[in-house]
């Protein structure tokens, strides 16, 4: 098997299974009478330990595929496997679980509850994992810590600057230590100083070894990641800017 | 997620939208308070009928005259006949005729202006004998009644009654005089206080005895006929045993049949009947307009409770996303929106018990809490509540989670 990157695990040969593994999966919206097909059969896999960017302009298709593979919505057809398991046989219960302990969002919009402090929007995966209160903060304290907003923990969303607030929710995404990071446009809404800070910690987050899959529109983002793809209207297209991608590897069909 | 931390998630989404919860709880409140005063209002009215008639005696019978018919047809109302006389009461008192009648007051009764050493004051000047003390469960405070003896040889000796009393002398009434159409009659005993009723200020009378009433204050048409005859059965088990006697020897002295007496007899339960069911009547009207209010602010509530949901449809989606299912999140909103309905509910009994003491004074109605009023108002405002919060809730909860976070 050939990989991309720098994934030490699957070099040296581990014979581990990917963490994401789609299988021509489509998916089609009804808008009225007209059916909008967003996915037209997009195959992918995602390796443990990758680093990978996915982009594609707005529209075609990059967003409903990030929102497949973090179980927010379910494909028309096609087949996905997490790590091996088929997310289309599982029950509300058991997505809500997936969701709650195996992957961890960062939103464009950070997405975050205004009405709470950036300690309790930090704990809540831990809240609906139940993790008692104790051990909870002390958790949420040190995903916080490893964000470097160890002193702004009490401060409510509202009190925090755009980069901050994508910080507090990266912590929140770390917080029940998933398998897998889905970043959509997490810095989209930010200016080029607060980028840099949080693309920095997407890099420490790679280099101890999580799974990041990021979806952007902007080049230079993507260009921090270990692989690229691209989504076109509704299908995948070979990586930009890295040659060696290996279609059967990365890109099947 | 244990129920500690719903308690918890709950307490700070109501908290962190206090104008919001604030109007919910207060449609609440309102809604509660209006059904519970209302309701309170008509059934106070009803239970200070009920008593007024009670404190008139137990197992009373009233006997009155019927409707006269002049000689050219023209019928007179009921009791304006001149049909019952002192002999009627003695008749009905005779324990041979009507074993299971205790005690007999005849009553012979106008308006007249009494007259003391430094005041006058018009009251009611009643006519009676001694039976007329147990018959109508009064007794005197001080003094004495006059006795039987005095009631039939047409002695001037008069009871009074405490507002009577304190209108026409300062200290105790008792040995002082009073003048009523020229006759002066000395004050031998003083009522106890009963109040006043339907009937109107009970303590504001004068009794003397029914010979000397008759003698000298009746007018010409009044002569010889009483304008009531109060009756007392000698138990509640013997009350229709008496009605019965009561009506056969009156018929028979009359000459007249049950069908087409010249008088009525009307108990006690029959008084209590007719004026209840006059406010229970006003009990009914005003539930119903408690229960309109009820309703206007349950579809405040529901209002509310559905705008407040349908922004926070993102919410659930994030809560989604992080890991929360659809059992959690109706959780959620059912306890936020009964920990709301409970609070303005247990608000709204405060408001109405506190309403239902202090609205007494202002209005100089009484008003009672009932139970049944207050448990329902709080169900069905409960339930609005409930309903309102958790049916949208639960339509968004089951959304996909990305579906609920482009809600916008």
């Amino acid at each position: 098997m050939l990989t991309q990157g720098g994934d030490s695990r699957v070099i040296e040969g581990l014979d581990r299974e990917p963490i994401v593994d789609l299988d021509e999966i489509r998916k089609t919206y009804s808008a009225g009478s007209v059916a909008v097909e967003a996915l037209r059969g997009v195959s992918l896999r995602v390796d443990v330990g990758e680093y990978l960017a996915i982009t594609g302009p707005s529209g075609s298709g990059k967003s409903t595929l990030m929102h497949i593979i973090g179980c927010l919505d379910v494909p028309t057809s096609g087949t996905y496997l997490l790590s091996g398991q088929d997310v289309s046989t599982m029950t509300e219960r058991e997505l809500a679980h997936v969701r709650n302990r195996r992957i961890g969002f960062v939103f464009q919009q950070f997405n975050l509850l205004a009405s709470l402090t950036a300690l309790r929007n930090v704990e809540l995966p831990l809240v609906y994992a139940g993790v008692p209160a104790a051990d909870r903060a002390r958790r949420a304290l040190e995903a916080l810590d490893a964000v470097g907003l160890g002193d702004r923990v009490d401060h409510r969303p509202g009190q925090l600057s755009g980069g901050q607030q994508q910080r507090v929710s990266v912590a929140r995404a770390l917080v029940n230590d998933p398998d897998l990071i889905l970043a959509d446009e997490p810095t989209g809404n930010l200016d080029s100083v607060a980028t840099r800070d949080v693309l920095a910690l997407f890099d420490e987050l790679h280099a101890s070894g999580h799974t990041i899959v990021l979806i952007t529109h902007e080049h230079d983002v993507a260009a921090r990641s270990g692989r690229q793809v691209s989504v076109r209207d509704g299908l995948l297209v070979l990586g930009e800017g890295i040659g060696n991608l290996t279609l059967s590897t990365g890109v099947r069909g | 997620m244990n129920p500690l931390e719903t308690l918890r998630t709950s307490i700070s989404a109501i908290l962190s939208r206090k104008m919001r919860s604030g109007l919910t709880m207060l449609g609440i409140l309102i809604g509660v308070a209006a059904v519970m005063l209302t309701v309170g209002l008509g059934q106070g009215a009803q239970q200070a009928v009920a008593s007024e008639i009670d404190s008139l005696g137990s197992n009373l019978l009233v006997v009155t005259p019927g409707s006269s018919t002049s000689s050219n047809g023209v019928r007179g109302g009921f009791g304006s006949a001149t049909t019952l006389t002192l002999a009627d009461a003695n008749l009905l008192a005779d324990q041979n005729n009507c074993p299971d009648i205790s005690a007999v007051a005849p009553i012979m009764s106008s308006s007249q202006s009494v007259t003391s050493a430094t005041s006058n004051w018009t009251t009611s000047l009643i006519g009676t004998t001694p039976g007329w003390l147990p018959v109508r469960a009064r007794t005197v405070t001080s003094g004495r009644f006059f006795t039987s003896q005095e009631s039939s040889d047409g002695a001037t000796v008069a009871v009074i009654g405490t507002t009577t009393a304190s209108e026409l002398f300062t200290g105790s009434p008792v040995g002082q005089s009073v003048t009523v159409n020229g006759t002066t009659f000395t004050i031998i005993g003083e009522l106890n206080t009963a109040g006043s009723s339907i009937a109107g200020n009970q303590d504001d009378t004068l009794l003397i005895p029914i010979s000397t009433f008759a003698e000298r204050i009746a007018s010409s048409a009044q002569v010889g006929s009483v304008s009531s005859i109060y009756l007392e059965a000698s138990g509640q088990s013997t009350l229709s045993a008496a009605y019965q006697e009561a009506q056969q020897a009156l018929d028979t002295a009359h000459g007249t049949t049950a069908d087409a007496a010249d008088f009525s007899i009307a108990s006690q339960a029959s008084l209590v009947q007719t004026a209840t069911s006059t406010s229970r009547t006003l009990t009914v009207l005003l539930g119903g307009i408690a229960a309109i209010s009820l309703l206007v602010g349950g579809i405040g509530v529901m209002n509310i409770m559905l705008v407040s949901v349908t922004e926070r449809i993102r919410e659930i989606g994030l809560r989604k996303a992080l890991g929360a299912t659809p059992a959690v999140i109706m959780r959620q909103f059912l306890t936020e929106a009964s920990l709301l309905g409970l609070i303005g509910g247990t608000l709204g009994v405060i408001v109405g018990v506190i309403g239902a003491r202090l609205l007494p004074g202002v209005i100089s109605q009484p008003v009672s809490v009932s139970p049944v009023a207050t448990v329902g108002a709080l169900l069905v405002s409960l339930l609005i509540g409930i309903i309102a919060g958790v049916y949208p809730a639960s339509r968004a909860a089951r959304l996909a989670p990305i579906d609920a976070l482009r809600m916008e």
